[in-house]
């Protein structure tokens, strides 16, 4: 019963959120301010743990073929694969839903219990719509970038990788990056990221608006919005694979 | 004038408000009082709708806000003024920005027509040369002050202050009690305060409600409170030393 209840507030909720704003010039610069904090303000964040990221999949592939008969270029070909249709999505997805999603949840739960919200609402707002609408729109439009950028820079930390340790020669890595390449894939990437950019803040400001209490409540509901938002981003990338690769 | 008739609310199967009626005079400094925990705040959250209610109706001079939609009750939210507790002023915004924000929602007014009217609401609270600070940066009283301009810068006809004394020294809060009775009295609002503060009592209460338990218990004004018959509003009244004496020594 409680899972239903939770579900159907958030299907009421999310509408509320997509009404028609009060004024949408206020929404488009609310919005570009939250494509500055949520996106911008995690590119250094994404940027390190995607050149990491594409690193230990180089050398780690490296290291498991190390077989005669498999060309090189095997490598940098498995490692395209991973970062494109796998890690900038949904790794960059989940370490999103950790420094965003408590981040949206605990700023409106703050403004939840110090009685902002419904200082909005007395105004005659719809105040889901006024906080919720611009943080949605603002990480699901910057996310696709977020995605390319961890993209490219987790095969550059793979190309770094192998030729640094001498486990793959670049021309090789080169050669399999650009091996039996399918734009389609790079599609997948941003389609699935887009997905998680709408399940993050979505569910991280349901978490916060429904707040009651104090700070302490406040802290729950931001980990609260990391835990589900990341189930739902697992949940949702089976789903996704399934329907888009199969 | 606003009316509340019949007003029922239940929380988690506990009731909160019993069949509360009382009438909420236009141009007069209309006051709540009891003690904390029995109703007052959930009366005025019902009264502005921030609560629904379980049953009884609110009505804003001719018109049934209770059982209204969203859209219908905004109508009349835009005329709502609201002072809360902890002031809520926006934390992400100056104090400029925060008394804007209501004439950047509704108003079609210019740039400069809208930083004029923030300028005229800050003197009118008697702030200056805080435009550009934060809630952070500002005293509490400031703060209640902030509060109270955002609260009439649309011209509201009807004005909410929930505890607008709490959390401040006696002298600032005799300071915000005459500024909500002189903007009362100034644009004709019908003002309603919560409060528990017999200070706020005898320098404005107009018109007074009792409220204990959920159940208003008695209603009067200022001079009628002291020679009133309810138990438990003496019991409440002179509950501090100085309203004792002064019971004792007249």
């Amino acid at each position: 019963m409680g899972f239903l209840f939770e579900l159907g507030r958030y299907a009421l909720f999310i509408k509320r959120v997509f009404s028609k704003p009060e004024k949408h010039s206020i929404l488009v610069k609310q919005v570009i301010k939250e494509m500055d904090l949520l996106g911008i303000g995690s590119v250094g964040i994404v940027a390190i743990i995607s050149i990491f990221m594409g690193a230990v999949i180089t050398l780690q592939t490296a290291y498991n073929i190390d077989i005669p008969f498999i060309p090189k270029y095997t490598i940098g070909l498995a490692a395209r694969e991973s970062v494109l249709l796998e890690f900038s999505s949904t790794i960059v997805g989940l370490i999103l839903a950790g420094k965003v999603g408590s981040s949206i949840a605990s700023e409106i739960g703050s403004m939840r219990v110090t009685e902002q919200i419904d200082a909005i609402e007395i105004m005659g707002i719809n105040s889901s719509g006024f906080l919720v609408l611009p943080k949605i729109l603002g990480l699901v439009l910057i996310v696709p970038f977020l995605t390319i950028i961890s993209m490219g820079i987790g095969i550059i930390g793979g190309w770094l990788a192998g030729s640094i340790t001498g486990e793959v020669p670049a021309a090789d890595y080169i050669y399999g990056i650009r091996y039996a390449f399918q734009p389609f894939y790079i599609l997948y990437g941003l389609i699935k990221s887009v997905v998680f950019a709408f399940l993050i803040s979505s569910i991280a400001a349901y978490q916060g608006y429904y707040v009651e209490g104090g700070s302490l409540e406040v802290g729950k509901a931001s980990t609260k919005a990391v835990v589900v938002s990341s189930i739902q981003i697992l949940l949702f990338n089976l789903l996704l694979t399934q329907l888009l690769l199969a | 004038m606003i009316e509340v008739k019949n007003l029922n609310k239940t929380f988690h199967e506990k009731q909160v408000l019993f069949d509360v009626s009382a009438q909420f005079e236009t141009g007069q400094a209309n006051l709540i009082i009891g003690q904390s925990g029995h109703g007052k705040t959930v009366l005025l959250k019902s009264i502005v709708g921030l609560h629904e209610i379980d049953s009884g109706e609110i009505i804003y001079g001719d018109q049934v806000f209770s059982g209204m939609s969203f859209n219908n009750q905004r109508i009349i939210r835009k005329k709502i003024g609201m002072l809360f507790q902890g002031s809520a002023l926006f934390d992400s915004l100056t104090v400029e920005e925060n008394v804007q924000f209501p004439l950047d929602m509704f108003s079609a007014k210019s740039k400069e027509e809208k930083l004029d009217r923030v300028n005229f609401c800050l003197n009118r609270v008697n702030l200056e040369n805080v435009n550009k600070l934060y809630p952070s940066e500002i005293s509490g009283g400031m703060q209640k002050r902030v509060a109270i301009a955002r609260a009439i810068a649309l011209n509201p006809e009807y004005l909410f202050c929930d505890e607008p004394n709490s959390g401040l020294d006696p002298k600032t809060a005799i300071v915000i009690d005459n500024l909500i009775y002189e903007i009362t009295k100034e644009y004709s609002i019908t003002t309603i305060i919560n409060t528990h503060d017999m200070n706020s009592v005898m320098a404005i209460g107009e018109k007074i409600i009792y409220i204990n338990g959920g159940r208003k218990l008695w209603e009067g004004n200022k001079e009628e409170i002291f020679t009133a018959k309810e138990e438990r509003l003496n019991d409440f009244v002179f509950a501090s030393e100085l309203f004792k004496r002064i019971k004792e020594n007249s």
